[in-house]
């Protein structure tokens, strides 16, 4: 935990429970001694502001579902994650597909704007989205049965030395990201999504992720993952040119769409707890604390590859993730990832990784040169597996009357 | 919709109220006061309907039906290409207990300023004899036909839903039973 880390915590939390101690005192001696219980009662409520400086409640704030691009993607990241992956039932064709993009479209138009579904049997959960968004992507098949030209780069992944992929936690004709600050909407969302799924397509895997929970921290704040480094710090930022140029794809039916990368990456924690801190930061080429480059004092400090240490030899190795990652600095991705920790099994006391998730134009020229250099060299994957892999296209966004995929159905 | 009934529960006792008045003072010439009506067509809107998706034989449709106008409306019968026949309805409990549901009587009344919700479990239209499956994400037209012989038609979506089973296809299916007993509720 770094300095201001420390500051944060001090500087808001303990002051707000002492005035809302402080504040309930006053309130009760005084209106128990002058008036009565019931004036006491409302004088405390009317007079005791402390208690709405720490709920702030936010269930109701919205993300807009219609636009040129679909949200979830340049959105600030939120707490929460559900992923399906599925598959598309044998029969389901392109009058099918169109059917199914229509319901999934009015079911997450109504959703993220805190509305029930048609016929959802549990609206009351609905009501708190809480900046709910639905993304949803589609695999090479569901493109083939939409009659379609896909893109070259939608397929599975080369295979890298890394991988150890299970088939149940890869690939998927169409994958849905349901992201959101409030678990509870997710849960009912994914769930009201996956209902109006069944006719068509069958669920082939589902993955929870989480990032700290909303009002932690600002939210613009770099995510850690649970090797407890940041993690996308050298992302663009949304809204800036070099953003639209990374992710947006264009012409097609894919213009205003992306490609979303999913990789379930096993964290061996129990490995990781072996390495000394000074190890932890040579493997990545950050401080913890600050994740700062380790030639750099702040996080967003440009890295110097070229600086030599007392010892003769890089301050940033070779083998650290972000050198390796960055290469020439040509390609670039959005990563927007998700923690995950299961219980653990035999031994280990966890099961734990990252929903890595990235969106990029063309994932060929972008994403898998850089994981190729970190398939050759990276330090980090001696504690880090690539157990999951899923390729998709995301869809461009719909405005309202219209739906998600019709420019690859209509 | 929360506003919509908030006010129809409003309109409904001031109503009443007036009512009372008028037999008190048994001088109130309420009829002339009256603006002239606009069809009910024009002034009832559905919103959130949805039928439910079945293989074939009889399913459901659900909706909010909200009356804009001062007026009450009542709507008396519906029409789909998609089935044979469409009945109006309710849900009720009968002299053995049980939970029944039956074709009402006098059909949905919408009461002005107000709205009436037909759900799963409650009133709802009753679409029989279907001319083919109903799919998930197909279409369904709805002519409606309202007291004062307005019409109009909605389109609404057809969902996968595991309630509303009762007795839409349970053997009675297809046939013209204005009495369908074997209700889940």
């Amino acid at each position: 935990m770094s300095a201001r880390d420390r500051n944060t915590d001090s500087g808001r939390v303990r002051p707000s429970r002492r005035q809302f101690l402080l504040g309930g005192a006053v309130a009760g001696a005084g209106a128990a001694a002058a008036i009565g219980i019931d004036y006491a009662t409302r004088t405390g409520a009317a007079s005791a502001p402390a208690p709405a400086q720490v709920e702030q409640i936010h269930g109701t704030v919205t993300v807009p579902f219609y636009g040129v691009h679909q949200a979830g993607i340049d959105t600030p990241h939120q707490a929460h994650a559900t992923l399906v992956g599925l598959d598309l039932l044998p029969d389901t064709d392109r009058d099918a597909l169109r059917r199914l993009m229509r319901i999934l479209t009015d079911d997450a138009a109504r959703l993220t704007q805190g509305r029930g579904a048609l016929a959802d049997t549990e609206p009351e959960l609905a009501r708190t989205p809480a900046r709910l968004t639905v993304t949803f992507g589609v695999g090479e098949q569901f493109v083939a049965r939409a009659g379609e030209a896909a893109p070259a780069w939608l397929r599975p992944l080369p295979p890298f030395s890394v991988d150890r992929l299970d088939p149940q936690l890869s690939d998927g004709d169409l994958v849905m990201q349901i992201a959101g600050d409030d678990p509870l909407a997710v849960a009912h969302a994914t769930r009201m999504l996956l209902k109006d799924a069944r006719s068509f397509a069958r669920l082939r895997w589902t993955q929870h992720g989480f990032t700290r929970a909303y009002g932690s921290e600002e939210s613009t704040r770099t995510m850690r993952n649970l090797f407890g480094q940041v993690d996308g710090t050298a992302n663009p930022r949304p809204g800036t040119p070099e953003f639209d140029a990374t992710v947006w794809a264009s012409g097609g039916w894919l213009a205003g769409g992306t490609s979303m990368v999913v990789r379930r990456i096993r964290m061996d924690l129990d490995g990781w707890d072996e390495l000394d801190r000074v190890g932890r930061e040579l493997s990545v080429g950050r401080t913890l604390a600050t994740g700062a480059p380790l030639t750099g004092s702040d996080e967003f400090d440009e890295p110097d590859f070229e600086a030599i240490g007392a010892s003769g030899f890089p301050v940033i190795p070779d083998f650290a993730h972000m050198r390796r990652a960055r290469g020439d600095g040509r390609e670039r991705i959005f990563r927007r990832s998700f923690n995950y920790d299961a219980p653990g099994l035999g031994e280990s006391v966890s099961e734990s990784g990252l929903v890595f998730i990235s969106f990029q134009a063309d994932p060929d020229a972008q994403f898998v040169p850089m994981q190729r250099r970190l398939d050759e060299l990276d330090l980090l994957n001696q504690w880090t597996t690539p157990i999951g892999s899923s390729v998709v296209a995301i869809l461009p966004g719909c405005e309202e009357g219209g739906y998600i995929g019709e420019t690859l159905l209509d | 919709m929360n506003i919509i009934r908030t006010s129809t529960r409003t309109t409904a006792r001031v109503t009443l109220f007036a009512a009372a008045a008028a037999f008190a003072l048994a001088g109130c010439t309420a009829a002339a006061e009256t603006p002239p009506a606009a069809p009910a067509a024009d002034t009832v809107t559905v919103v959130d309907a949805w039928a439910k998706a079945a293989d074939g034989g009889m399913t459901g449709a659900f909706g909010t039906f909200a009356n804009d106008s001062e007026l009450d409306a009542t709507l008396v019968a519906a029409e789909s290409d998609a089935a044979g026949m469409v009945e109006l309805h309710e849900v009720i409990v009968d002299e053995n207990g049980q939970t029944v549901m039956r074709e009402i009587e006098g059909g949905f009344l919408i009461p002005g300023g107000g709205s009436r919700v037909l759900e799963p479990g409650a009133d709802h239209l009753m679409l029989m004899g279907l001319a083919a499956p109903l799919r998930a994400g197909e279409q369904v037209t709805l002519d409606l036909t309202f007291s004062d012989g307005s019409t109009t038609s909605i389109t609404v979506p057809v969902k996968d839903f595991a309630g509303a089973n009762e007795s839409y296809d349970d053997g009675h299916g297809g046939e013209h039973g204005e009495h369908m007993d074997g209700h889940d509720q």
